[in-house]
């Protein structure tokens, strides 16, 4: 299991977002997510320009094993998706935290980003269920 | 409390992610599944089955007992070693189990089993089995490895004893011996060549071993789900079951109903539906779109809606393949498959979609 990067928030359901230097808020699915899937085939990213609701369905992310939804952590407008991930959504199973990021999203309300989890809460609630 | 093959703490040792399988504590992978799925396209990997049920049944009239039990007729089964894959099915020419089943001689042939079936089979065949002497004998003791994949069977033969390896190198498809103290079958479950092994429990870790060294990959759960698909082979309880006749599973090649006389379980069924025509058939999807077929999604169609029983990503083929069952002619008009509310036009294809390591022609 890699390291969590310290700047980085999580939702329950393992949505990770990062806010970034302009206020945009970048969102992937967590080291601890991917390794559950397993091997990631396709990923059904939503388009630039669609209204996010936190807690709303935004993306779909499929293993050979499953379809998993992916929950928006906050509100906002979808300013960029990672079309690299239409031919290689692996990146996400090699670098969930990095190259592998799903969307960045213009929040419309700062504080729903703060009310996400701490990279150290996250940590012991995924080490809480594995126990 | 889940059940335990003896491989168990080796597969941990090696780093597998655990799932619970039917009620057992089986490897779902040892890291990447799509890595597993094509060393046995392109190499050799194995997966330990031991959850799987062996039942020797023994009598005088075994044959005659089997005759009646199975679908297909063990009358094909002459000389000793062959193997026959079979349904079992009820009354109503539903299906109980799918099963091989190896003639060893006269008076004994040797069964083997769903692991998720077990229960239920072991009672049936008993109590089939009862009127006609036969006992039933569950080898426990053994422990089950398949081996599979273009290099698997020349692995294997080196590590066998030099009788031995002559010997199950001269076996022919769907036929097994006894070699070096184990039961070495060239069957398997994921459309390569390649063998299936009972070998004796208390052998099976250093066995096991033994075929790493030989560089044999360890694989699990998950990549044999997608090779067996990809092989347009049939998953008991997800393809068929109970409420399924072998007509509407594609199993039609295994249905032998000459001669006429023989008296199987199911046989009124099954000659009542096919005069009749049955409502529904099972076909081979591919979606040429980005997107997974999966189990359980509406299958849309010109005579209504099916659905699909296996689906999955191909890693051969790169996109995703499906068994589905559909209205009886559907498969000439239109397809589509509802993935999360949008129809994808998908193509009927003839299956397996995969057969030695290559695409199958129209995929």
């Amino acid at each position: 299991m890699s390291e969590i990067p310290g700047d980085l928030k999580f939702l329950r359901s393992h949505e990770w977002a990062r806010i970034e230097d302009n206020g945009h808020i970048t969102v992937g699915i967590s080291d601890h997510a991917q390794a559950a899937l397993g091997d990631l085939v396709y990923v059904e990213l939503p388009e630039v320009g669609d209204q996010l609701q936190a807690g709303n369905g935004a993306a779909v992310v499929e293993s050979v094993k499953a379809a998993s939804d992916v929950y928006s952590p906050v509100s906002g407008t979808v300013v960029a998706v990672n079309e690299k991930l239409a031919d290689a959504p692996e990146t996400i199973n090699g670098d969930a935290y990095g190259e592998g990021w799903l969307f960045v999203l213009k929040p419309s309300d700062r504080a729903e980003f703060d009310a996400l989890l701490g990279p150290d809460d996250y940590a012991e609630m995924i080490e809480s269920e594995e126990h | 409390m889940l059940n335990q093959t003896i491989l168990n703490a080796t597969h941990r040792a090696q780093g597998a992610r655990m799932v619970d399988f039917g009620g057992w504590d089986m490897p779902l992978n040892y890291g990447s599944q799509l890595d597993e799925h094509h060393v046995v396209r392109r190499d050799a990997g194995m997966f330990d089955v031991s959850h799987m049920t062996i039942v020797d049944v023994r009598g005088a009239r075994v044959r005659e007992f089997l005759r009646h039990l199975l679908a297909n007729n063990v009358d094909k089964l002459k000389t000793s070693g062959k193997a026959l894959y079979s349904c079992m099915l009820n009354e109503t020419g539903g299906v109980i189990d799918d099963l091989i089943v190896y003639f060893i001689d006269e008076s004994f042939f040797r069964v083997v089993v769903n692991a998720s079936t077990r229960d239920k089979d072991l009672d049936w065949i008993a109590r089939q089995g009862s009127r006609f002497g036969v006992t039933l004998t569950e080898r426990r003791d053994y422990a089950m490895i398949a081996v599979q994949g273009p290099t698997a069977r020349s692995r294997v033969h080196g590590l066998l004893s030099a009788d031995g390896s002559e010997r199950a190198g001269k076996l022919g498809k769907f036929v097994g011996a006894e070699i070096d103290g184990m039961f070495v079958a060239r069957t398997g479950y994921t459309g390569e060549d390649g063998y299936e092994i009972m070998v004796p429990e208390l052998d099976a870790v250093t066995f096991w071993s033994r075929l790493v060294g030989a560089g044999v990959k360890p694989c699990g759960l998950g990549a044999r789900d997608t090779l067996r698909l990809e092989a347009g082979m049939n998953l008991y309880g997800q393809d068929m079951d109970e409420t399924v006749s072998p007509w509407e599973a594609a199993l039609a090649w295994t249905i032998s109903l000459e001669p006429a006389d023989r008296d199987f379980i199911g046989r009124a069924a099954l000659v009542t539906q096919q005069s009749g025509g049955v409502a529904r058939e099972m076909i081979g999807l591919v979606l040429d779109d980005k997107g997974v077929l999966r189990h359980g999604q509406r299958v849309l169609t010109d005579r209504g809606d099916g659905e699909i029983l296996s689906g999955s990503f191909s890693p051969t083929l790169a996109k995703s393949i499906a068994l589905a069952r559909v209205p009886a002619g559907a498969v000439a008009g239109t397809l589509a498959v509802d993935i999360r509310g949008k129809a994808l036009p998908v193509r009927a294809v003839k299956f397996p979609f995969v057969r030695d390591g290559k695409p199958c022609a129209g995929i």
